[in-house]
């Protein structure tokens, strides 16, 4: 593997480019593995990541049926942050901020990872008592959070709306400064490439179609290039987890949706921070290629259809006029949709599945992208031990039977 | 928009329906005790299948539950009835 520096760019630059490695292999599937991982998003590459590295775990194989990071990794808006409201969610995802301040270098990738902070803003009286409240759990959690007026609101994202006739006045908002914007495919491709560096094989085009079972127990998997063994099993497919549960028979508490963003032509700078107005039901950042990264909430449909559709794009833009009316003639560029895996309480599954030897990293609906990292070190950790870390128990799914449900959906109000 | 066929309205645009849940889940029979196991897969389990699904809507407008037989992966609607009968 080359190792990627500014001297060998510069190397490279002299030499007609021709002494780049590829990031990574593309090798035959062997008949068995110490862990097989279904699914290469980014929770799945990460996961492979961390065996090799904090495990001593290198061989794994990471299946997946379509191409790395083709899947909601590839899809999303990019949006990390901790702004969430439990201890047991604060913890999970400021892990996971922590572990992307650091990601760039750890991969040896530029991960793009811009921490220009996060406003979601407030628009009543009542709703600024919320954002106090919001920022206070924040605080005692130990993230970062500060309460703004909206003279504050209106220094860091001059482009909303001040005017008179907005329908739902800014009154102030919460603020994250560490929260930001990373790049999605290379989140993707830098966990790959650190993966297939330490000997994890990465397959792609390669579909698993069944489960193998044996004496009650998952001994591995039948895919579209034979079948692999595995000591272990790992499925992190977002939204295709009740897929992979109907093949093991177990119950599931995940309903897919389609969640949809868009991205206008590039513009000269207008924002630089991340942007959500809760009562539009829309949030907006903007890439450093100049493009809108717009987004919402998800389709009222339950749905395995990954495209884009008119209702939603129709709530989401007509959130973004009333939220930034001087964008109104901006014009879009792409509009796409990802498959997200959507539980009850809004917070992510970790745990075992239900059958032995068959493990889930799962449901982390709209909001996973930032919790890749964490996600992948956590899940490595559950695959390697058989045990959870403490970061992760919580999440376990025996939660749904407890009644122990961390409910951010009402909490934090989930929008992303 | 897509059109949704409501049996007693008939097509309108999707944005009148809300999803109310799966078809064919049955509340546990409070009569006797029910485990936290069962309330769980009651309260909390989905099919989510991928392809053929029978779901229970909500005609928003008129206020009527009914079926809807679609497709979760080309959303194409193949029938809707009303609850009424031997719908279950
Ligand atoms: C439009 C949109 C915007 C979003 N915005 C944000 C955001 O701003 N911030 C944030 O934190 N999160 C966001 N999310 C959520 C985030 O993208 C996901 O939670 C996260 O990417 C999930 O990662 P994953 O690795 O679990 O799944 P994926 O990246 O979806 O990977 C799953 C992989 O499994 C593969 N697979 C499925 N079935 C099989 C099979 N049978 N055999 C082999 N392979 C299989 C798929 O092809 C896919 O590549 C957004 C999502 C969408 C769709
Ligand atoms: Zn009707």
């Amino acid at each position: 593997m080359t190792r990627y520096s500014a001297f060998t760019v510069f190397r490279e630059g002299l030499r007609g480019q021709k002494g780049w490695d590829k990031a990574w292999r593309s090798p035959v599937p062997k008949p068995a593995y110490d862990v097989v991982i279904i699914g290469a998003g980014g929770h799945g590459l990460a996961t492979a990541y961390y065996l090799a590295k904090n495990h001593g775990i290198k061989d794994v194989a990471v299946i997946e049926k379509g191409w790395l990071g083709g899947g909601n990794t590839g899809r999303n808006t990019t949006v990390i942050r901790s702004n969430y409201f439990y201890p047991e969610s604060a913890a999970l995802y400021d892990f996971s901020v922590r572990l992307y301040e650091n990601l760039s270098r750890e991969l040896n990738y530029n991960v793009m990872f811009s921490q220009r902070g996060m406003v979601v803003t407030a628009h009543s009286e009542p709703e600024m008592e919320m954002a106090a409240r919001q920022v206070n759990a924040m605080r005692l959690n130990g993230v970062d959070a500060e309460f703004l007026d909206r003279d504050q609101v209106r220094k860091l994202a001059p482009l909303l709306n001040y005017g008179p006739d907005m329908r739902y006045p800014i009154h102030g908002g919460v603020f994250q400064p560490r929260a930001g914007t990373g790049r999605h495919d290379a989140v993707a491709w830098g966990f790959a490439r650190a993966a297939d560096a330490q000997g994890v094989d990465i397959i792609q085009n390669c579909q698993v179609l069944e489960l193998l079972t044996e004496g009650g127990r998952c001994v591995g998997v039948r895919t579209s290039q034979g079948e692999i063994r595995a000591s272990a099993i790992g499925a992190t497919v977002a939204g295709h987890s009740s897929v992979i549960a109907d093949m093991a028979q177990v119950d599931l508490p995940i309903t897919s949706y389609a969640l949809q963003a868009f991205v206008s032509e590039p513009l000269k700078p207008v924002l630089d921070t991340v942007v959500l107005c809760p009562p539009f039901g829309t949030y907006i950042s903007q890439s450093d290629k100049g493009g809108l990264v717009i987004g919402g909430g998800l389709d009222r449909v339950p749905s395995y259809g990954q495209r884009g559709n008119l209702p939603m794009q129709e709530a989401v833009l007509a959130g973004l006029v009333e939220m930034m009316p001087a964008l109104a003639s901006v014009k879009l560029l792409r509009h796409w949709a990802g498959i997200v895996d959507v539980t009850p309480d809004s917070s992510p599954i970790i745990g075992p599945s239900g059958l032995e030897g068959l493990y889930l990293n799962c449901g982390w609906g709209t909001g996973g992208f930032k919790a890749i990292p964490a996600g992948g070190y956590l899940f490595a950790h559950l695959l390697a031990t058989g045990h959870h870390h403490d970061l992760s128990r919580p999440f376990d799914p025996v939660r749904f039977t407890t009644g122990h449900l961390i409910d951010e959906g009402a909490a934090s109000g989930i929008a992303h | 928009m897509q059109i949704f066929p409501c049996p007693f309205c008939g097509p309108r645009n999707e944005t009148e329906f809300h999803f109310a849940g799966e078809l064919g889940k049955v509340r546990p029979d409070t009569g006797k005790e029910v485990n936290a196991r069962d309330w769980a897969t009651y309260l909390y389990a989905q099919r989510n299948e991928k392809g053929l699904v029978r779901e229970v809507w909500l005609h928003l407008t008129c206020s009527e539950l009914f079926v809807m037989e679609r497709d979760s992966l080309t959303m194409d609607v193949r029938a809707s009835k009303s609850l009424r009968g031997d719908a279950l």
